[in-house]
């Protein structure tokens, strides 16, 4: 039995925003089977009242102090856009036809 | 010696007393860059008149009498995944081709401020994920030892750079071993520091818990004097650490292991592990013994399933940190035809943008993360990450350090396993658990393999901030091999 199929594999690209072609879904089917079976294996590990890590250092809540200090100028931080219109990041239509 | 094959510690002092400038110096990386670079492929952009202008400020201020560091007028090479505001940062990615980041990270800040010379920034297996740099979407680096094999990675442009006598220093990142494996496999000292110890703001993120900002060089020494360099606690990274730089430079200097006591890794050898490689770490056990240092061999059970967690945990906080390539403020936007709508246009650049191993590990973490699998998979992974904490805690309170190979095998070829990410994620097998529990780890030549003449890496692991003892160790390795050998190992590398 095959640990993850390819449909899944399409769900997941959807969900990642990747438009992959039909190609590439099998290509990654195989693939990603074949790693999540390899992977499968943390659960021969007896850990069920282990606490879980999320990190390797126990840090939480660190903030530097709240001042008010130089940042980006616009013309900095827009240097990179695909596309600017009046001072902001232009971008594709957010909303469909539909909604 | 020519100036390239000097060590940069050598380098800063003939600068600092000016009986080189460091325009000399650069110029001769420069020259050497321009000789060598079209069979290397160690860098994706060289800057050569803005590394030279660097170069005369640090002589003016040498003139002049300011007070700079040990490695001031030094070249160093940048990993391409670091932001500089004067240069293009593309992480070996489609998706940032030509993209000028805004700003500076803290680790290229402390560079500049250190007065060290970047010449260009190296090539990388896309966002650092890979082992051997053939992910980049600008072509793969060469080994300087045989140009047919992979330098290692993703630091592999980094590496080679250094081998190669490009650089004398560069900079990489260490996510699951992309500093400690690339080192191996070209005969040169690469560091991952203890988590924390080195910042990654401005560092273009892959798994945020396990990043890891280091040295290479072709010495412990000058590894050393690269991480204080740059190390040091940054406001600016909220996973800093606010504690001292541990004494590393004083402890490459000391290079001793008379009792000290040294564990071997149980689980680390055997099947899977290439002959020459194991060899060359058996002799090297004999080398610490001979040195007065204590052997034991130390069971980590846990380890065995270090690579598995890991597959699960970095791709998941990639699929997250990789959200932010959304096409939308920087980077490459494709489709954007005035029909298609934010979410279409964001799918289609996501394609034409994320190499193959990227798209599969953002895949990979998407399902690991998903409602269903989440315990299964990420939950039961983060749960093996405390177990392997714990191993290394247990063994750190019978031995001060724990060694074992670097690699399972010595340099693959190119092409190899190119398409085959289950044996490529086999590079990694050793150097994982550092990354998940945080501590300190460097790999130091240890001599050639029998099989194929190709370098062998030794693994020194260190607790959480006692990244001295690697060096430590690693230093007292150095000595005794140059001592046996009649020089370093990189010297009997074939000329390029």
């Amino acid at each position: 039995m095959s640990a993850i199929t390819r449909d899944e594999v399409a769900h997941l690209a959807r969900l990642s925003r990747l438009a992959l072609d039909e190609g590439e879904l099998d290509h990654f089917a195989a693939q990603l089977d074949q790693i999540v079976g390899a992977v499968a294996r943390v659960a021969e590990v007896a850990a069920g009242d282990i606490p879980p890590s999320s990190h390797a250092l126990p840090l939480t809540n660190v903030f530097r102090p709240d001042e008010v200090r130089p940042c980006l100028t616009p013309e900095q931080a827009l240097s990179g856009a695909p596309a600017v219109e009046d001072d902001r990041f232009r971008v594709p239509r957010i909303l469909g036809e539909e909604a | 010696m020519s100036l390239v094959h000097k060590t940069a510690a050598e380098l800063g002092r003939l600068v600092a007393s000016r009986e080189a400038s460091a325009v000399e110096v650069t110029q001769a990386h420069l020259d050497r860059i321009a000789e060598v670079d079209s069979k290397v492929t160690a860098f994706l952009h060289v800057d050569a008149e803005r590394a030279l202008a660097q170069a005369r400020t640090v002589d003016e201020r040498i003139a002049r009498g300011d007070k700079l560091g040990p490695l001031a007028g030094v070249p160093i090479a940048h990993k391409d995944v670091f932001t500089t505001e004067d240069m293009p940062t593309t992480a070996g990615s489609k998706i940032l081709e030509g993209w000028r980041p805004p700003y500076d990270a803290t680790v290229t800040r402390r560079l500049r401020e250190a007065g060290l010379i970047i010449l260009g920034k190296t090539n990388l297996d896309e966002f650092a994920m890979g082992s051997s740099t053939e992910n980049s979407a600008y072509g793969p680096s060469h080994n300087p030892w045989d140009l047919s094999r992979v330098p290692g990675g993703s630091s592999g442009g980094s590496s080679a750079a250094v081998a190669s006598y490009q650089a004398p220093l560069s900079t990489g990142t260490d996510t699951g071993g992309s500093i400690r494996q690339p080192a191996a496999v070209t005969g040169i000292v690469g560091m991952k520091p203890t988590y924390g110890g080195s910042s990654r703001y401005g560092l273009i993120a892959f798994a945020s818990s396990l990043d890891t900002p280091g040295p290479f060089a072709r010495n412990v020494l000058d590894a050393a004097l690269l991480q204080e360099a740059f190390s040091g606690h940054d406001e600016f990274d909220s996973t800093s650490i606010d504690a001292p730089v541990p004494p590393v430079v004083e402890a490459a200097r000391q290079a001793d292991v008379a009792g000290l006591r040294i564990g071997v890794v149980k689980e680390f050898g055997g099947e899977g592990y290439q002959p020459g490689v194991l060899a060359r770490f058996h002799e090297t056990v004999d080398l610490l013994e001979s040195l007065g240092a204590k052997v034991v061999e130390v069971s980590c059970p846990t380890f065995g399933y270090a690579l598995p967690a890991y597959y699960l945990i970095a791709p998941s906080e990639c699929s997250s940190n990789l959200a932010r390539f959304d096409a939308m403020r920087y980077g490459l936007r494709v489709g954007d035809d005035g029909t298609r709508s934010a979410e279409e246009v964001m799918a289609l650049t996501r394609a034409a943008g994320f190499g193959p191993e990227v798209k599969r590990r953002i895949m990979l973490g998407t399902y690991a993360l998903s409602s269903g699998y989440y315990d299964a998979y990420y939950g039961q992974a983060q749960k093996v990450r405390t177990l392997i904490s714990r191993d290394f805690e247990a063994a750190f309170h019978q031995v001060d350090v724990l060694i074992s190979p670097t690699t399972p095998t010595t340099a693959f070829p190119i092409g190899e396993r190119a398409d085959d990410p289950m044996a490529m994620y086999l590079a990694d097998l050793c150097t994982i658990p550092s990354n998940l529990a945080g501590n300190a780890a460097i790999s130091v030549p240890c001599g050639l393999a029998d099989e194929d003449g190709l370098p062998v890496g030794l693994q020194i692991m260190a607790p959480v901030l006692g990244d001295d003892r690697c060096y430590r160790v690693g230093a007292a390795v150095e000595k005794a091999y140059a001592d046996r050998w009649g020089g370093p190992l990189l010297s009997k590398a074939p000329a390029l």
